[in-house]
């Protein structure tokens, strides 16, 4: 039978069958007049071959390893090694999280994330007036490079990789690292890890920013440009979808608004003078996964189609390295009920299932006490263990991309990415993402979507299980890890004595040289390296270029 | 014809996660108060300053880090300084069901946790706050 035959016997069959469900509508109504995702994206009742005929296989779904990277970025997947199991860890000080780290590494964990607290992701020391009652509550307290020493200790860098969600700060934090390293007697060379560094998302989605826009993308640059040459295996870059959705988006939005802070840090870079070739293997992602199942599957398929399609249109990126997107995945906190708190397990265990299915690189699985405090160790290890049981038992790793050629699946990719690219051309009309950011868009677009969820949950149109439906009477939860009030004391003791022991003619010295290099417009990394060395704080450092480059300030 | 209810929402701190804030805020709205939102990384002081000027009927304090013990109870002490005690305070975030006695007794009114209805917010302000 040809192909037009074929056709037309399908578009035959499926008027029979919708004769069919008239009858049965009529009899049973649906449970819901339109079915549609978090998107908006409508959830037809069946798809079929039809649905399918425009998405040209070679072009647009391809194979693993190879342009558009639809169905992964390696040629192999999981058979060859299953993603990077990296749960996200940091609390009170130095001590306690190296504690955490090492049970973690002990568990099976594959690779560290480091949670640092607001005054580290701010730039504020723990004895500045503004880290009152926030030292070492959303993660660890890091002032110097002595406390990046007790982080660290007896964790080989040179046989893990450490990713670091530090944005504003980042060259600092990457600096001490870097100095550990060295205690060590590990070359930055072989260092492997990422920092997040993305401060683009941290004006309308997360918030530790520092400094205004310019200078903020001037120093991303100038990371891209000294790990180039110093750190070749280190992701300079995490961009960020995760706390986007997390404030609301959509998975469209989650996409879009991402890839197009993608796009403006390449802008820069390239505009800086660096070769796309050169840089962008660097670049990495970071999403989130929440609960739409086949949604976010398709999701994670039609981001990377559509960063390829970009950096190779846009950019004219030529390497294959240059064009793929990696990403690190971690499960929606904000899905996770304060309510029977241990259903969060099954939410994370299904949201898992999609990134993986989605083809993730690396995944943090979230804890099931999240909605109420910091993770207790049991609740931490049967995070991982979600993750061990998906690699090892469910067999979903086995083979590569199992879900492409689901007429929904690939329907809904090509959907997503359709309308992500909307998104991205229309913030492009704005004049690009700073821009936008300025006009307040992003942030509109956002609160909408959020206030559209609440609204939906409050209505019961969307349910959730233990919150506005199947309740039940709880007794307050117990056991949950607790940040002692002395821990903060501690900090600011052990800061204060450290400053009395380093060289404070050198500290001096460093940050007078620190402020001649933020104003001369050269690369600051060479300096900021040098100044933690000398046990300069991150305060200090951050404080010099405060001055220098000015605060940013929501408007 | 009742004066409308004056909130002010605020984010003490250094937490930037104000999709909470942001909600109730545009939920107070539409139930008719008049809402005006600080914005991220407040300081107690700020708060107060803001609340004092613009004469509002109540204060919403919303926190996720885990920095609560310290910040709310700060902001009602400042209103008493200022002779601002019969602002209606209430805060919500993540926040153990072991810290809410101490706040009460610090002074705020109301914890909400996550999973929280607007409604219940929006009702409990209409029913505890008192206008001037």
């Amino acid at each position: 039978m040809s192909c037009t035959e074929n056709k037309a016997r399908l578009a035959e069959r499926q008027e029979q069958w919708q004769g069919m469900v008239d009858k049965a509508l009529a009899r049973f109504p649906e449970r819901k007049e339109a079915f549609a995702t978090t998107s908006d994206i409508e959830m037809k009742r069946l798809f079929t071959p039809a649905d399918v005929e425009a998405i040209d296989y070679n072009d647009e779904v391809g194979f693993p390893g190879e342009f558009p990277f639809t169905r992964g970025v390696q040629p192999t997947m999981y058979r060859a090694r299953f993603w990077t199991m990296r749960q996200y860890a940091g609390f009170g000080s130095a001590k306690q999280t190296n504690e955490r780290y090492r049970y973690l590494l002990d568990q099976g964990q594959t690779g560290l994330s480091v949670a640092f607290d607001l005054p580290t992701q701010i730039g504020y020391d723990s004895d500045h007036e503004l880290s009152d009652g926030e030292v070492g509550k959303v993660g660890v307290a890091i002032d110097s490079l002595a406390d990046m020493e007790i982080l660290f200790d007896q964790i080989a860098l040179d046989k893990v990789s450490t990713s670091m969600t530090i944005n504003a700060p980042a060259a600092v934090l990457l600096a001490m690292y870097i100095a550990v390293a060295e205690k060590q007697g590990v070359s930055s060379e072989k260092l492997r890890g990422t920092i997040q560094n993305d401060v683009l998302k941290e004006y309308f989605a997360r918030g530790t920013y520092i400094f205004p826009p310019q200078p903020s993308m001037k120093i991303i640059t100038d990371i891209f440009s000294y790990c180039k040459d110093n750190l070749p295996n280190w992701n300079t870059i995490s961009i960020s979808g995760y706390h986007i959705r997390e404030a609301g988006s959509s998975a469209v939005q989650e996409v879009a608004f991402t890839l197009a802070d993608g796009l403006a840090y390449v802008d820069a870079a390239v505009k800086t003078g660096l070769d796309v070739d050169v840089f962008a293997k660097r670049l990495s992602f970071f999403f989130n996964v929440h609960n739409n199942f086949l949604e976010e599957v398709a999701k994670f398929r039609a981001a990377r189609r559509l960063w390829a399609k970009l950096m190779k249109e846009r950019f004219g990126a030529k390497k294959a390295s240059s064009m793929m997107m990696r990403f690190h995945t971690q499960t929606a906190g904000c899905s996770l009920t304060a309510q029977q708190p241990d259903n969060n397990v099954v939410r994370v265990t299904m949201q898992a299932l999609a990134a993986v299915l989605g083809g993730t690189n690396s995944l943090h699985t979230n804890s099931r006490d999240e909605a109420l405090c910091l993770p207790t160790e049991d609740s931490v290890r049967i995070a991982l263990r979600t993750q061990q049981i998906i690699a090892h038992e469910s067999g979903v790793a086995d083979t590569i991309d199992p879900l492409a050629g689901s007429y929904m699946v690939e329907s809904m990719t090509s959907e997503i990415e359709a309308k992500a690219l909307e998104y991205i051309n229309k913030i492009d009309g704005l004049g690009g993402v700073v821009k936008a950011i300025e006009a307040g868009y992003m942030q509109q677009e956002i609160g909408d979507s959020a206030y559209a969820y609440q609204k939906s949950i409050e209505t019961a149109e969307q349910v959730i299980v233990g919150v506005n439906k199947f309740t039940i009477e709880e007794a307050a939860p117990e056991n949950l890890l607790r940040i002692k009030k002395e821990m903060e004391i501690e900090q600011l003791e052990s800061l204060k004595a450290m400053k009395g022991k380093r060289d404070a003619a050198a500290v001096a010295a460093s940050l007078k040289e620190l402020r001649q290099v933020a104003e001369s417009g050269d690369n600051l990394l060479p300096i900021i390296v040098s100044a933690v060395k000398t046990y300069a704080t991150l305060g200090e450092v951050c404080g010099v270029l405060r001055e220098v480059f000015g605060e940013y300030t929501e408007a | 014809m009742d004066k409308k209810i004056k909130v002010l929402v605020a984010k003490p701190g250094l937490d930037g996660h104000d999709r909470g804030a942001k909600v109730v805020s545009r939920a107070l709205r539409d139930a008719g108060m008049e809402v005006i939102y600080t914005g991220i990384r407040q300081t107690p002081e700020q708060i107060v300053a803001t609340a004092v000027q613009e004469d509002v009927d109540s204060i919403g304090l919303s926190c996720l880090s885990g920095a609560h013990n310290k910040l709310f109870p700060k902001v009602v002490d400042l209103l008493k300084e200022k002779g601002a005690e019969d602002v209606l305070v209430f805060g919500g975030g993540i926040i153990p069901d072991e810290d809410i006695p101490g706040l009460k007794e610090a002074g705020i009114a109301e914890i909400f946790l996550p999973g929280t209805s607007t409604e219940d917010t929006i009702a409990f302000i209409k029913n505890n706050v008192t206008q001037a």
